[in-house]
């Protein structure tokens, strides 16, 4: 099979408005003839339900929470970029693309970069109408911080809750649209099955959290908006019910998966404090324009500051090491991601990280309290600061934070083409849960901008297209494959409930995000995923038997609604260490041991890798077959990376 | 910071579901580290009720860091626990002291009812968003983002009422039940922008009318919500809101009606 990204001809910069002119249209009259299905609302969700309501579609949304606020988009800190170059320091589209295309190393498809950096500068227009509060100068117009990989200052913020404001004002577009009764929202429920017929996505089954009761819904089309997979490793950024469920499922119905192994490690998290932790929380990038990242210079000091022999205010400046500074004069603490994680790993292997476990290193603000004052600083990170002091009990005006990288972001996703349909007709996936933008490495305050350039501006073109080619016959909702999969879901329902052993799920959890961040975390070998591979399959095998789920489906029933989840990542693991083990070389988030420059940085193996892995589900516990979309670059020339 | 594990007793409201009532259960919770969660706390003592083969304490949580809104947990008489300014999923154990015993209720309110344990249904928040909390533009052809001008002062204001999270504390805290302050905090803060005037008097009245709709208590300025809200949200949006509801009621009641009877 030849996976067709349908990447539109022509110059780079003339794709997507000639793609907009090709694509089909349906006339307004006949919107209403359509029903699309939306799960989850997030960024990608909500924006698309409420856009594509507002086109006159019959949009049916669903959510596991409580509420489509409640989505993860909402904890998203720093910012979003856009390239409005209203600093006049030198930014444009080509510079966002760019540098996008670079941070991701060479590892995204040119004209997906390119479109998503064209519309970046729409999103801060659409925010700044539905009345987003983003931060400000004194002459009322727009402030503007930088961020990691880029040496503008294109990044858009609102303290440090961007995500928040930003989902809560694609939530008020989706609420107008709720009221206009174009919009039906499903909150409490899981999608648990896609429904396939004649090849194409027609619906979903889903379970309502509270009362367990099974349904299926039709649409033409479905979206998957569902978010990414980091909490395979049990312990991420991500929020508690983050899970990988609803992509997993349309991928076991045959949607490819692209590039599992790419997973996003941030460098600025609140370490790990013991085994009760349950979940890592995120410092945002920013704070890297004015901290500074340090460990101490000897293996020795940092073991004097471990036992509490020396206190970290009192260690001389010529006794710290800004490695970042020292290592990329250029981007200095401003590297990339998985730069900057990777270097902080290497200070605590070297044995010289901090704290009482040692997996840490320093981001001091001392210069930047000095520079700008205490006030200037809180008012740019007040609430961050505070966060920090909640969970550590360590006031960091008064001294340097601790941060140790932590999973974050997933780049990999379902595949899908230009148009962010997947392989399967009619099953689309934005944001986060598709693979698309971002390459092997996605750069701070972007993730925000896809969600949102997927949701507001691509898929309300694309998906047009689509529906205006099938026609707006109803969906036969009495065609057998509705009935089927709803008893398949309902099967491994029971399944799971039979399941009366003697380990709770979270401890199975807790096992394979151990396995995951050991064996395919920030460093990978060879050696180590082949052994993952078979711990990961001991232990699906295992949950299989012994796993404890109790109480019954007709009730809000938490075991089994984490059980269904953590089923999948068991599944999901072992096919991202399939990837990792394929993948002989290293670029960006994935870093293989045995493929790295004298300098120890990432290297890439273009002439073998430069294409996207499309795993093909193959039935249970069958290895899955390897599709490759080969990348081709024919603006940027593929250089090894350099911030230095 | 730590000095050791502390044990302590947790009186905690178990409810079936909405139709059954409910009643405190004590637990033992053993080995708590001081560098735990309140909700960490929570997750330690349901392991040890699954494995008894207990059914586990419902509460809702997602994002434990204090920004999705949708932890809650009414404890020791305060919602969202002692401490001012955070949320339960930000209140560590290092606020409790060895052998002391924890009170866990869930909000209670009639708007809010129970769901399960110390889970409530919220949904009454998302209905009275719907009714109105919104600026009526489509998506595409809005004006350049710097096109107006808006004083940082207004900007920094509208954002205070903005980080709103939804979580219903404020209802939780409130005598009365009332949802004034966070209605309140989407009125001013739309109100206060540029790009909510068009609909800023509709607005008002769209939204209080949902809100008492789904029967919410009267304000009575007691200023319990102000002193629970994780965010800080102040009462003088609640100010703004009535400002604006009168001068609604009084000179513009024509465009809700014109609303209600037009398209």
């Amino acid at each position: 099979m030849v996976l067709d990204a349908k990447i539109p001809a022509g110059p780079l910069a003339e794709k997507w408005s000639t793609h907009k002119f090709n694509l089909k249209l349906v006339n307004p009259a006949n919107k209403r003839k359509y029903d699309i299905i939306v799960v989850g609302t997030g960024l990608a969700g909500g924006a698309a339900a409420a856009s594509l309501a507002e086109l006159g579609y019959n949009v049916k949304a669903f959510c596991f929470q409580d509420s489509p606020r409640r989505a993860h988009s909402i904890a998203a800190q720093g910012g979003i970029n856009a390239a409005k170059n209203y600093r006049n320091d030198g930014d444009s589209v080509y510079r966002l693309f760019y540098d996008t295309i670079k941070g991701g190393d060479y590892r995204a498809r040119e004209g997906n970069v390119y479109r998503l950096a064209e519309v970046s500068v729409n999103i801060i227009d659409q925010c700044v109408a539905q009345g987003v509060p983003f931060a400000r100068e004194y002459g009322g117009l727009l402030d503007n911080r930088s961020f990691g990989g880029a040496q503008v200052s294109r990044t858009f913020y609102a303290r440090g809750q961007t995500g928040q404001q930003l989902l809560l004002g694609a939530y008020s577009a989706l609420n107008r649209q709720i009221n206009a009764g174009k919009v039906k929202m499903f909150t409490r429920t899981e999608m648990l099955d896609v429904v396939i017929v004649d090849g194409k996505a027609q619906g979903i089954v889903t379970r309502n959290l509270e009362t367990g009761k099974i349904e299926t819904h039709s649409g033409h089309a479905v979206l998957l908006c569902t978010g990414g997979y980091g909490n395979v490793f049990y312990l991420s950024t991500n929020a508690m019910g983050c899970n990988v469920t609803a992509a997993w499922r349309a991928h076991k119905r045959g949607a490819f998966f692209g590039n599992p192994c790419y997973t996003q490690i941030h460098p600025t998290c609140i370490p790990v404090t013991g085994d009760h932790q349950s979940k890592l929380t995120l410092m945002s990038e920013s704070l890297r324009n004015d901290g500074r990242v340090w460990a101490p210079k000897t293996v020795e000091l940092a073991q004097k500051l471990r036992k509490g022999e020396l206190k970290v205010t009192d260690l001389k400046e010529e006794d710290r090491d800004y490695f970042l500074e020292r290592k990329y004069p250029s981007f200095g603490n401003l590297v990339p991601r998985d730069v900057a994680s990777r270097n902080g790993k290497e200070m605590v292997d070297e044995g010289r990280g901090v704290g009482s476990t040692g997996v840490a290193v320093f981001l001091d603000f001392a210069d930047a309290i000095k520079r700008l004052g205490e006030d200037a600083v809180r008012a740019k990170y007040g609430n961050l600061f505070d966060m920090y002091y909640q969970i550590t009990n360590e006031d960091p005006y008064k001294q340097p934070m601790r941060i140790y990288p932590a999973v974050h972001y997933t780049m990999g996703g379902l595949w899908v083409d230009y148009n962010l349909m997947t392989n399967v007709d009619g099953l689309y996936a934005l944001g986060e849960a598709n693979f698309s933008d971002h390459g092997a490495n996605r750069l701070g305050a972007s993730a925000l901008m896809q969600g949102l350039a997927d949701g507001y501006f691509v898929i309300p073109y694309t998906v047009g297209d689509y529906l205006a080619k099938i026609g707006p016959k109803p969906v036969d909702t009495k065609h057998p494959a509705f009935e089927q999969t709803k008893k398949e879901v309902e099967e491994r329902i029971k399944k799971l409930l039979a399941l009366r052993g003697s380990k709770t799920v979270d401890e199975y959890h807790r096992e394979l995000g151990h396995i995951m961040w050991e064996y395919c975390g920030m460093a990978r070998n060879e050696e180590g995923l082949k052994k993952a591979k078979g711990l990961i399959q001991n232990l699906r095998a295992d949950f299989w038997k012994n796993a404890i789920v109790l109480g019954e489906n007709e009730e809000l029933n938490q075991s089994l609604e984490k059980a269904g989840r953590v089923a999948d990542f068991l599944e999901l693991g072992e096919l991202m260490v399939d990837d990792a083990l394929m993948r002989k070389e290293s670029c960006g988030g994935h870093f293989r041991i045995e493929s790295q420059t004298p300098e120890g940085e990432a290297l890439r193996d273009d002439e073998h890798f430069a294409f996207v892995s499309a795993w093909e589900y193959k039935g249970d516990n069958q290895p899955e077959e390897l599709h490759k979309e080969e990348l081709v670059f024919e603006n940027v020339h593929l250089t090894q990376r350099s911030y230095k | 910071m730590s000095n050791g594990n502390m044990n302590l007793t947790l009186k905690v409201w178990r409810q079936k579901n909405a139709q059954t009532a409910g009643k405190f259960v004590t637990y033992k919770a053993e080995g708590i580290s001081p560098d735990m969660s309140f909700l960490e706390m929570l997750d330690v003592v349901n392991e040890s009720l699954v494995h008894k083969g207990e059914d586990p304490i419902y509460f809702d949580h997602d994002c434990r860091e204090g920004i999705c809104g949708m932890c809650s947990l009414y404890i020791n008489g305060h919602p969202h626990g002692p401490k001012r300014a955070i949320t339960t999923c930000q209140l560590h154990m290092r606020s409790f002291h060895d052998g002391q015993t924890i009170t866990i209720e869930p909000w209670r309110a009639a708007p809010f009812p129970v769901i399960k344990d110390l889970a409530v249904d919220r949904s009454a928040f998302d209905r009275i968003q719907q009714a109105g909390g919104y600026v009526s533009v489509n998506t595409g052809g809005v004006p350049d983002a710097n096109e107006i001008a808006i004083p940082k002062v207004i900007a920094d204001e509208a954002f205070n009422s903005a980080t709103c999270i939804g979580c219903g504390a404020c209802v939780a805290a409130c005598k009365n039940a009332s949802a004034m302050l966070f209605v309140s905090a989407k009125v001013s803060q739309l109100g206060m922008l540029p790009q909510g005037q068009p609909e800023r008097y509709r607005r008002v009245q769209s939204m209080v009318a949902q809100m008492d709709e789904e029967g919410f208590g009267s304000c009575t300025n007691t200023g319990a919500c102000e002193a629970e809200c994780p965010k800080e949200i102040k009462l003088t949006n609640i100010s703004r809101m009535n400002n604006d509801y009168f001068s609604a009621k009084l000179f513009r009641q024509e465009e809700l009606h014109e609303q209600s009877h037009g398209e």
